[in-house]
């Protein structure tokens, strides 16, 4: 197949099977796997065995993903994250293997090559792993934290692991392999001490870059003016700090995440983020169709219990193992458990150790083919673990979906429910405290929802967005729903579901910019609030009163322009058009802003205050005209 | 029939004893109700909506407490934005011409602090004098204010006495039963109901 006809024929994969599975609540990550096994041997038949080269090609999506991980993390959050990546980490990896390598020792796999196996396979996918996070937003949570700390800690694993695969090998295979392998590098010739000065002189060689050397060029770079040229830019610097780890004989990953890190706290962090995305996520795909397609399904066909059983052991250990650390480490039952159905996969670095162990000898026979197809079938059955997690084991355990409730106290009824309790609901709900009012409160973050029972909120743990939690915090009997999730599209799905269900409710919604408030107010809500809005036109008003304009005018002057902006956004909702007319987001918000400006400007009454003009006042006294009616009017 | 629009002033309503009864009766007699505080409360008055709605109606009531001698702000505000040169009085200032124009207040102390000799030295009327200039200007018809007196002391009898007498009011003012000649000249409208207004 020529390159085009390759490109065809991934692309249309994964065009047509993510969109399915995402519909179908299933995640990316796994479309593309089920992408890929479609077009792989065993199915369709477009991809052979070509299907490897891609895989190490597309490895390289995941040097790109750390670096984008490292970019959002600066080092001030690494070094807090340190306990957890090194206490945590360390010992998930640790217990992982022994167990794992334990396992494949009682089942007579000679001791050298189990520990091989037990290390491969304690592994977590961090592609997979971090995306589920993102997508259900529980990123931020202490589930979410751990897991991120543990698959870092994996991440920097990987190169002692790469080094110590070769000294587990037989003598005759290793040997060769290792040296061939390790001659590749600038460093194979030194001595040991040379390759450990080599190796911190690269690490250094790449902060002090990061510091000093990336943001004066990426400076000049964008001063051209050129876009493209910082795009290049961007994957330059990403593909030689690459080249640079791969000499020196570290993990690339590693080194790019260091990059990011560093390169976290300046000011080209969002550029840099904007331009490597693309790529990063169109590799990361091409990673996942192509561990699709090599998944060995003759093997599976042949041997089914015998595969089946091997990722049922293999995802019951890691469970096992998770769940036992994250209760050690404090986690609260549901985040352990969160963290423990999040992580039990093994990872893409497994196919690298796995393709690396066989070529030392370690692994011979149909034990690595069969260790491919059980790896990847453990990461295709993650999204329904998580599922399993969320829908059937959180309501039981840990926090409860539901308040407890007190015997004697009475089970008020509120008239307000309150959806998504961050920054935003936050303050609705402090307000309506203050005055004495209770809400019923929906949340997703386990932490929050316990801090605010103690403090005697109702509060319901879960997916706000999900109905029959709705049904339970009483939607149906409540007044008001606020909904004030930090998602925009669940916010207008969420007020759509509810429209449809609970009539009777009245709509609240916090909206992001005013795209949201238009399809908010598609949606029939007729109480949408733009979330900056407010702050944004305080600030606006400041900046008038700075400029010296007296502080009540300036405040009525925002306060008028929030009332038409209002109005105008309530007005433009219908008149936006065919939204196919658009080729573009961004096309499309451009437009909308040049009718906003068009409308400010054909707004003379912006600020009518002519009641305290004394202009025309001034000009009738001067004409003698001001005179004062008949008396009783003229009506008598 | 005529037009009785209700301009409602009352920045705390909720702590009110006796305009609330009579705001639910207002609110209840066919009266076009406006409740200001509720429509404005950051004192941002509409100005073009609000003169519309004056257009719209024949008769004004204000109905507000009482407080320092005058209504709340709000309704000076109002009367500030709204009554704009040009339109409510000078050249071609018109438009509130041969309106009727009428305070309905509601007072602590009794009828008889708001006397010379009293403890407020002047009638609710004479305190009302820079209302009545304001309507005169404009043309309108001022007319004696609707007074409760002694709100401190009134108990529920007496406040639902009061309430049914406003509603009698505003119920003669949409019939158009009211003798405006006597209505204009007196103290106070309901010092004595039948001499002002028809069965």
């Amino acid at each position: 197949m020529t390159f085009l006809d390759q490109a065809f024929v991934y692309l249309s994969a994964a065009v047509v099977a993510v969109p399915v599975a995402r519909r179908l609540g299933l995640g990316s990550v796994l479309g593309y796997l089920i992408a890929g096994a479609a077009i792989g041997p065993y199915a369709l038949g477009f991809v052979g065995a070509e299907g490897q080269d891609v895989l190490h090609f597309a490895e390289f999506g995941v040097v790109m993903m750390l670096f984008l991980v490292g970019l959002e993390l600066e080092p001030a959050t690494l070094w807090r994250l340190r306990t957890p990546i090194l206490g945590l980490g360390g010992a998930q990896v640790a217990l992982c293997a022994a167990a794992l390598g334990g396992l494949a020792w009682l089942l007579g796999i000679e001791p050298r090559a189990a520990l091989a196996i037990g290390l491969t396979l304690a592994m977590s996918s961090t592609a997979i792993v971090l995306q589920s996070f993102a997508e259900k937003g529980l990123s931020k949570t202490a589930a979410g934290q751990s897991a991120f700390a543990v698959l870092l800690f994996q991440d920097i694993a990987v190169i002692p692991m790469l080094a110590l695969f070769p000294l587990l090998a037989p003598r005759q295979h290793g040997g060769s392999a290792a040296e061939a392998e390790h001659a590749a590098t600038w460093v194979g010739h030194l001595p040991a001490w040379g390759q450990t000065l080599a190796v911190l002189v690269a690490v250094a060689a790449v902060v002090a870059a990061g510091r000093f050397l990336v943001a004066p060029a990426l400076r000049a770079i964008a001063r051209t003016g050129l876009r493209e040229m910082f795009t290049a830019a961007a994957l330059l610097l990403v593909i030689g700090i690459a080249l640079l780890m791969q000499k020196v004989g570290l993990s690339p990953a590693l080194g790019t995440f260091l990059a990011g890190v560093v390169l976290a706290t300046s000011e080209y962090r969002h550029e840099l983020e904007s331009d490597i995305e693309p790529f990063k996520g169109l590799l990361l795909g091409l990673f996942f169709i192509a561990v699709g397609a090599s998944i060995d399904f003759a093997l599976v066909a042949a041997r089914p219990a015998f595969v089946a059983g091997l990722v049922a052991a293999l995802l019951l250990a890691k469970l096992l193992v998770l769940l036992a650390l994250g209760r050690g480490f404090g986690l609260a039952t549901d985040q352990a458990l969160l963290f423990a159905f999040a992580l039990p996969q093994v990872g893409e670095f497994a196919f690298v150790l796995l393709a690396f162990a066989t070529r030392l000898g370690l692994l011979s026979g149909e034990l690595p083919a069969a260790l491919s197809a059980a790896v990847a079938l453990s990461m295709a059955a993650t999204p329904l673990l998580f599922l399993a997690c969320e829908r059937l084991l959180l309501p039981r355990l840990g926090t409860r979906e539901s308040a407890p409730r007190e015997a004697d106290a009475v089970d008020e009824e509120h008239a307000v429910v309150i959806a998504g309790f961050g920054r935003f609901g936050q303050s609705v709900g402090r307000l309506l405290r203050a005055q004495g009012l209770g809400a019923t409160v929906l949340d997703n973050d386990s932490d929050r929802v316990e801090l605010l029972r103690r403090l005697g909120f109702k509060v319901f743990y879960g997916d706000a967005s999900r109905l029959d939690l709705l049904h339970a915090a009483g939607a149906a009997r409540a007044k008001l729903l606020v909904l004030a999730l930090d998602a925009p599209e669940r916010v207008v799905e969420m007020a759509r579901e509810a429209r449809r269900h609970f009539p009777q409710l009245t709509i609240l919604a916090r909206a992001e910019d005013r795209e949201d408030a238009y399809q908010l107010l598609d949606a029939g809500v007729t109480h949408v609030y733009r979330e900056t809005l407010d702050a944004s036109l305080r600030m606006g008003a400041d900046v008038l009163r700075l400029l010296g304009v007296r502080a009540y005018h300036a405040q009525r002057a925002a306060r008028t322009f929030l009332r038409h902006d209002e109005e105008s956004v309530r007005r433009m909702a219908p008149l936006r058009g065919d939204r196919a007319e658009y080729w573009s987001y961004a096309r499309e918000r451009i437009e909308d802003l040049e009718r906003v400006l068009q409308r400010d400007r054909e707004q003379p009454e912006l600020s009518r205050d002519a009641g305290w003009d004394a202009e025309s006042l001034r000009e009738d006294a001067n004409r003698g005209t001001l005179t004062a009616p008949p008396a009783g009017g003229e009506a008598r | 029939m005529a037009r009785v629009l209700l301009l409602f002033a009352h920045p705390a309503l909720e702590k009110s004893r006796v305009n609330r009864p009579l705001a639910e009766v207002a609110r209840a007699s066919g009266v076009t109700f406006h409740d200001l505080y509720e429509a404005y409360p950051d004192f941002d008055v509409d100005v073009g909506a609000e003169q519309q709605r004056l257009l719209d109606h024949d008769v004004l009531v204000f109905q507000h407490p009482f407080y320092w001698y005058q209504p709340p702000a709000l309704v000076k505000q109002w009367l500030d934005l709204v009554l704009e040169h040009g339109w409510a009085y000078g050249t071609g200032g018109t438009a509130l011409r041969g309106k009727r124009w009428l305070h309905a207040i509601t007072t602590g102390g009794r009828e008889a602090a708001y006397a010379r000799e009293g403890f407020n030295r002047f009638s609710v009327r004479e305190l009302l004098a820079p209302l009545e200039q304001t309507a005169r200007l404009c043309g309108a018809e001022f007319l004696a204010p609707f007074v409760v007196h002694g709100t401190h002391r009134l108990d529920a009898d007496g406040i639902a006495a009061a309430a049914r007498e406003y509603g009698a009011l505003l119920a003669a003012l949409r019939e158009e039963r009211v003798e405006f000649a006597a209505a204009a000249g007196a103290a106070r409208l309901n010092a004595d109901v039948s001499a002002v207004v028809r069965p």
